[in-house]
């Protein structure tokens, strides 16, 4: 693994409504290369915008953002996405389009002949547990999970080197959504991909992510690895914040410890 | 009445055809005006207000008078045309019925295809973005595919509305479906009528049909029904624009208003001259300044009018005069203005005229308006809705010094029936009427001449002026139909039973002469 920094954010800053109101403001961090970082807050801390100033889906007003070494505003925004895996709740699988072509979407519009993304495809399935034969299965016809997964592939499609995730896993029932962030972090780890992932649950954020940043009121104020931020944190919110997975963890362990010999027959 | 069947049935080809061909046309227009204009609307949100704002006013046009304004529209344009390219076109017909019908067509197709659109799920634009399409990807991979159905919808009612609203264009002189219907109405032939609705609702529901059958074809992706469909559309138009008849376009061009007079005296000139071997139009069916401005253009050969109503509503005089002043000053007048001429009068006049029951006029001694002044205050008087407002009312009002007991307005045909059982005993007539025999009416002599003449005359256009071989065949029906015969045949196409065509008509007048 490589530390070359793959996404650098320089003091960048957002706002709606002309300046009143900051939605993301004086905001700096650097992911590495083969890093995978989750950015967690509540609504409306600005951590959703962030991640869209990196693909350019919502244009900074202020600071630089460098992706791969290069600013962002030096391409435009459509060969900058398709440099960028995308993910994220909606999931936005284009209903009038087959799993195979939604998959290969990015791939075409970068001029891919036929054969290639064909054979692109079937192996994105197999990466991400899908049969093969769904490639040819409407998006109408999956499940939730499926979809994701769909949508996971399509991000993959173009072997980007960066994936921006936005609650990618957040509608999914607990049990799929492990699945998936497990098979997720294995694919991450296996294609050396830099990972950006915006989530609103710490305790996803702790067992998938090197290092987590949280963020308040369009500001970052607390950025370390999960482990630093699990133990003493100067900003008494981001204790509370963090306090929440350590309590869960705690009482699970302390139910398995207790938990055979306590159960009610 | 197997003959009006008979003689529906030998106008559908012609009447169906250009209908389609009009119908069609005018969705291609509006189509290709209306997707740019809808793409537009959906990026810029401004354009959208204004492009929805502009077509739902245009929908609040009642559809006849959007047709009737692209008239004198398209008059001014052309003059303009005229005057900037030494090159004017043809304002009447065609042209005006497609550009209403095509701004007819623009708003559900706008509409659907705008909310179509912008109402698409955001996460599905957020994706097509994020996978790094461009503004026209975007629209050709994901807006457009999705939002078919939607358009589709639109597109379905706009032809529906368009080959429904294209029998309105009969009366700016473009044959189309609607001949049979206004014709029908006018001589109370309900067979055509019933002819012209069945078709042009047969129509629309095969066009709807079919169109329904390309949206599924999209919204399945299954090509045999999109190919299907725009075959049978496509053929279907392609048929209805083959020229209809081998002999050529019409040497002459027939105009007639819409009353039954003016049907059975085109359908006479048609038949004089087609016996004469020329190929014969008609454009039936028009407006009355539309008639005449349409000869004045060159566009109609020839029609009938009265000289009361050039008198005073082309050449604007309000002042009554004697026949044969009226006459020969408008004779003139045409000439030098117009460069139209005025062959001479039938030998009947189509006047306001007031009428009795020849008993009750016996009993009362009454010949003329005079003596009628005499025992006006006794009796009662009843006119159609527009009578007591014309000027012809208070000139023959002051001139007589008529004041009636009571004076009251009735629709036509109830008018006739009050005057019958006694309710009113003067009504205002049309001297031509045919129920003027019916009713045994007699018409009141006006010596002091207070009353317009209204004298049928016919009016050749200015291209036809030096034409001696028009002339020719036109010439003997000049002063060859008396106001009795042409009552006759009048009334044998309005009477409720028994009624002939204009055509029979036509033929029972020709053989009167």
């Amino acid at each position: 693994m490589t530390h070359s920094p793959m996404i650098v954010l320089d003091r960048v800053s957002k706002s709606f409504d002309g300046g009143t109101q900051l939605a993301v403001s004086d905001v700096s961090f650097t992911v590495r290369t083969g890093e995978f970082v989750a950015i967690v807050g509540g609504s409306g801390s600005g951590k959703t915008t962030t991640l869209k100033t990196i693909n350019r889906l919502i244009e900074a007003d202020a600071g630089s953002i460098g992706v791969d070494g290069s600013d962002v505003l030096t391409v435009s925004p459509f060969e900058l996405r398709r440099r960028i895996g995308y993910v994220f709740q909606g999931i936005g699988l284009f209903p009038h389009l087959s799993v195979a072509e939604n998959i290969g979407i990015t791939p075409q519009l970068l001029g891919w002949s036929a054969a290639d993304i064909r054979a692109r495809t079937l192996e994105l399935l197999d990466l991400v547990d899908l049969p093969r034969d769904f490639a040819q299965r409407m998006p109408a016809a999956l499940s939730g999970g499926q979809r994701q997964r769909v949508g996971v592939a399509r991000a993959l499609a173009a072997r980007p080197g960066i994936l921006l995730m936005d609650e990618p896993f957040g509608a999914l029932d607990p049990l799929t959504r492990d699945a998936l962030g497990t098979s997720y972090r294995r694919l991450h780890e296996q294609m050396r991909l830099t990972t950006l992932m915006v989530t609103h649950d710490v305790f996803e954020a702790v067992l998938l992510a090197d290092r987590i940043l949280v963020m308040r009121d369009g500001r970052i104020v607390a950025d370390g690895t999960p482990h630093d931020l699990l133990n003493e944190h100067p900003d008494a919110a981001v204790r509370t914040l963090m306090d929440m997975p350590r309590r869960q963890s705690d009482r699970v362990q302390s139910l398995l410890r207790n938990g055979n010999g306590a159960s009610r027959a | 009445m197997s003959d009006a069947w008979t003689v529906a049935w030998r106008l559908l080809p012609d009447y169906l055809g250009e209908h389609i061909v009009l119908s069609a046309a005018a969705l291609a227009l509006g189509l290709a005006i209306s997707l740019p204009l809808t793409l537009l609307a959906v990026r810029c949100e401004r354009v959208r207000w204004l492009v929805l704002a502009f077509a739902s006013v245009v929908q609040t046009i009642p559809s006849l008078a959007l047709l009737a304004l692209f008239y004198p529209l398209l008059l001014i344009l052309s003059a303009l045309s005229q005057r900037l390219f030494g090159q004017g076109f043809a304002a009447l017909g065609f042209l005006p019925s497609l550009l209403a019908l095509t701004l007819y067509s623009m708003l559900p197709i706008i509409r659907n295809g705008v909310a179509g659109i912008v109402n698409l799920p955001a996460p599905i634009i957020d994706a097509a973005r994020g996978v790094g399409m461009t503004d026209w990807q975007l629209l050709w991979r994901v807006e457009l595919p999705l939002a078919a159905p939607m358009l589709m919808a639109g597109i379905r009612t706009a032809a529906v509305w368009v080959i429904g609203a294209a029998t309105l264009s009969t009366p700016v002189g473009q044959t189309s479906l609607g001949n049979y219907i206004f014709a029908g109405l006018q001589v109370q032939n309900w067979v055509s009528v019933l002819v012209g609705c069945v078709a042009a609702a047969g129509l629309a529901l095969i066009v709807d049909q079919l169109l329904a059958l390309i949206e599924a074809g999209t919204a399945q992706r299954s090509g045999w029904r999109i190919v299907v469909g725009t075959t049978i559309l496509l053929a279907g138009v392609a048929l209805a624009a083959l020229p209809r008849d081998r002999t050529g376009p019409a040497a002459y061009v027939i105009g007639a208003k819409n009353f039954s007079e003016q049907y059975i005296l085109a359908d006479l000139l048609a038949q004089r001259l087609e016996r004469a071997g020329f190929k014969t139009a008609q454009r039936t069916g028009l407006g009355s300044m539309i008639a005449f401005q349409a000869l004045a253009r060159n566009e109609l050969d020839v029609y009938v009018d009265y000289s009361g109503t050039l008198w005073a509503n082309a050449m604007r005089r309000t002042d009554p005069a004697p026949r044969d002043v009226v006459l020969r000053e408008m004779t003139d007048w045409l000439r030098t203005e117009h460069g139209i001429t005025l062959l001479g009068s039938l030998g009947f006049e189509n006047a306001y005229a007031l009428a009795m029951r020849r008993e009750r006029a016996r009993e009362l001694g009454i010949n003329n308006l005079d003596d009628l002044a005499r025992v006006a205050p006794r009796l009662r008087m009843g006119g159609d809705l527009e009578f007591f407002d014309r000027p012809e009312w208070a000139s023959v009002k002051n001139a007589y010094g008529l004041s009636f007991a009571l004076e009251r307005q009735f629709q036509p045909t109830f008018m006739y029936r009050a005057v019958s059982s006694g309710e009113v005993d003067v009504i205002s007539a049309f001297s031509s009427d045919g129920r003027i025999l019916a009713d045994d009416l007699v018409v009141l002599d006006d010596p002091r001449q207070a009353l317009l003449p209204y004298d049928a005359i016919v009016l050749l256009a200015p291209r036809r002026a030096t034409d001696a071989v028009l002339r020719q065949v036109i010439e003997p029906l000049i002063g060859a139909i008396s106001i009795e015969t042409m009552r006759e045949a009048n009334l044998s196409v309005d009477r409720d039973s028994d009624k002939v065509t204009t055509d029979a008509a036509a033929r029972w007048l020709s053989e009167r002469l």
